[in-house]
């Protein structure tokens, strides 16, 4: 069986972001980076998949810059078998039809039974990559999936839908799925396993040999949004934070009558 | 302009949702028919051509069929732009049909200015303005971004569509979400524990609080996920909504998907070492402080009142 899954590197959220120079796009300086949250589910449940059906390739594959082979490593420390890089240092200009574009031309003539990515990206979220490269491959695809199985070709899982109801759901390889927060545990990488992980594979592929369609569409621009009314903000020492807040909620709520 | 919308069934019943395809359609300002695979017991409200396919043929989940359905609708039509809700069924379907139309395909619009789409970009920290270069274009809405002010009103014109309901997905039946236990929607005061608690050791302390306010405590979906606090007490999209005299977020950044399911309390406090996270524009009071120092003191304080 050959497995695919697809990774992207992203800031973390917590970060303190600026609007870069071209005002396009966050400044990528200063900030810490680490897998894309749904994509960690993905790399768990590809491996977990491989480790089920032991003979099994599994590839991580990640487009952008150098510095997401940090983020490649991780994944190949978890369990991943090999490592395709596609090298292209402005990954962030491009709309989620490219990026799915590389991805399918990467892919097409690999025949890969499943193809694994998370259900958006924190940065861009656009939940869009994953279905967009089944539909160039012809494969058929689940998005938003909670709860996933694999036995002889066929594939059941579980798509979460509003309010917490899942929708059953029957499919043959080979397949896509789109990954959602809680669809496992993604394991820690053990020290020996990120030794191991130095040897495997990583390949660096050129975005100019991949990149066969057009952007359909373009930023015109990212900024900070208005902060509208936004409460009262307390800061200082904990203690007479605390004294603080019990003061208006004894003012403004009914709470502590 | 013309607008194909396309509005969701679950179950058997239509989603309220139309609404906000409607309003959306009325911003643009473009003429628009609505799209449903569906029944004819449960119609929306919507003065305008309803093109219905029936559900027992297409299934609710089908989305080979249903992406094929509106393709034929947008050909006929001749329409510009195809309209979901950025929902489960909606951003599953859209990049099908923006894939079969060569067109671009804008994520979770929260509002049009200057007539473009803008949209969150890192948890909605930064918006993004975009603009579509193909002739058609599909969109999706950020859940509650639009809205019909008042309730929809208006008869549609019923057009029955036909077609293979086949597909190479099976979709096999629904599994409602786990009940029991406690019930956060009655609750008057809610503390919620988020990721920024840490480690499991820690949600002790936001029970802690919720108890000495007399409420009861819930959280945000990773500490759910983690198994560290059960999944009735989730607040949000995939959990609750609540509605609580009092609600406490302790450690959560205020994704959208959590806002939705408790921007509707009375008084919002939240707790955050993170300025900028996005649960201030919620709040009514942002305590900029670490919970793990905070909330203990707040508790003592409050235990002593
Ligand atoms: C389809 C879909 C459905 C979803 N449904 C839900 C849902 O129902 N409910 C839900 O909650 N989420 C839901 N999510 C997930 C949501 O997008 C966010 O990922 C999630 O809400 C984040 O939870 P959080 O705020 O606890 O964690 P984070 O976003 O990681 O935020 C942690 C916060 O804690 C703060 N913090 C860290 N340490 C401390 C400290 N010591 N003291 C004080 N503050 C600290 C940080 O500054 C940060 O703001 C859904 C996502 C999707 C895609």
């Amino acid at each position: 069986m050959k497995i695919l899954v697809c990774i992207k590197q992203v800031p973390d959220m917590e970060s303190k972001f600026k609007v870069d120079t071209a005002g396009t796009w966050y400044e990528k300086t200063d900030l810490a980076w680490r897998m894309n949250e749904y994509d960690e589910y993905a790399v768990e449940q590809a491996i977990q998949l491989k480790e089920q059906v032991k003979d099994a390739d599994l590839t991580v594959l990640s487009v952008g810059g150098n510095q997401v082979k940090e983020t490649m490593k991780k994944a190949l420390a978890m369990g991943c078998d090999r490592g395709a890089h596609i090298e292209d240092d402005s990954s962030s200009d491009k709309e989620p039809f490219e990026i799915a574009g590389i991805i399918g031309e990467y892919a097409k003539d690999k025949s890969f039974d499943l193809i694994f990515t998370g259900m958006q990206s924190q940065d861009r979220g656009s939940a869009q990559v994953g279905i967009l490269v089944a539909e160039q491959l012809d494969m058929s695809a689940v998005s938003t999936v909670v709860d996933f199985s694999y036995s002889d070709g066929t594939v059941n899982v579980k798509r979460e839908l509003e309010g917490g109801v899942k929708a059953c759901i029957t499919a043959k390889t080979p397949l896509v799925v789109t990954c959602q927060l809680g669809l496992n545990t993604p394991r820690y990488p053990t020290l020996p396993n990120i030794m191991k992980a130095k040897k495997k594979e990583l390949l660096s592929l050129p975005v100019e040999d991949l990149l066969k369609v057009e952007p359909r569409q373009e930023t015109v621009k990212v900024y900070f949004p208005e902060k509208k009314g936004g409460g009262l903000v307390l800061e200082g020492d904990a203690a007479e934070l605390a004294d603080k807040l019990i003061q208006v909620l004894k003012e403004k709520t009914a709470v502590l009558a | 302009m013309k607008i194909v919308l396309v509005a969701e069934y679950r179950d058997g019943k239509l989603l309220g949702s139309y609404g906000e395809l409607i309003d959306f359609a009325d911003k643009m300002g473009g003429e628009s028919v609505m799209f449903l695979v569906g029944n004819d017991t449960d119609l929306p409200k919507y003065d305008g051509v309803v093109y219905l396919a029936d559900a027992e043929n297409f299934g609710e989940y089908n989305p080979d069929a249903h992406k094929k359905l509106i393709v034929d609708l947008v050909g006929k039509e001749q329409a510009d732009m195809v309209v979901f809700c950025h929902s489960s069924y909606g951003w599953d379907l859209a990049p099908r049909v923006a894939f079969a139309l060569k067109a671009a395909q804008v994520s979770e619009i929260v509002e049009i200015a200057d007539g473009l789409p803008v949209t969150p970009v890192c948890n909605a920290k930064l918006r993004r303005t975009v603009k579509v270069k193909t002739p058609q274009s599909v969109v999706t809405l950020q859940s509650g971004a639009f809205g019909l002010t008042e309730e929809p009103a208006g008869s549609p014109v019923i057009e029955k569509i036909e077609g293979n309901g086949e597909g190479r997905i099976e979709f096999t039946g629904y599994e409602e979400a786990e009940s029991g236990g406690v019930d956060l929607s009655k609750a008057q005061i809610i503390v919620s524990a988020g990721r920024g608690v840490g480690k499991p050791e820690n949600v002790e302390m936001i029970a802690n609080l919720a108890k000495a306010l007399g409420g009861e405590y819930g959280a945000s979906r990773p500490v759910v996920d983690s198994e560290w606090v059960e999944h009735n007490r989730q607040v949000g999209t995939t959990g609750q909504t609540v509605s609580p005299k009092l609600y406490v977020a302790c450690g959560i950044s205020g994704a959208i998907q959590h806002l939705a399911g408790m921007k509707k309390s009375e008084f919002i406090v939240a707790v955050n070492t993170d300025r900028d996270a996005p649960i201030a524009e919620a709040a009514d009071v942002f305590v900029v402080a670490d919970l793990k120092e905070f909330v203990p003191l707040l508790t003592e304080k409050i235990q002593s009142l």
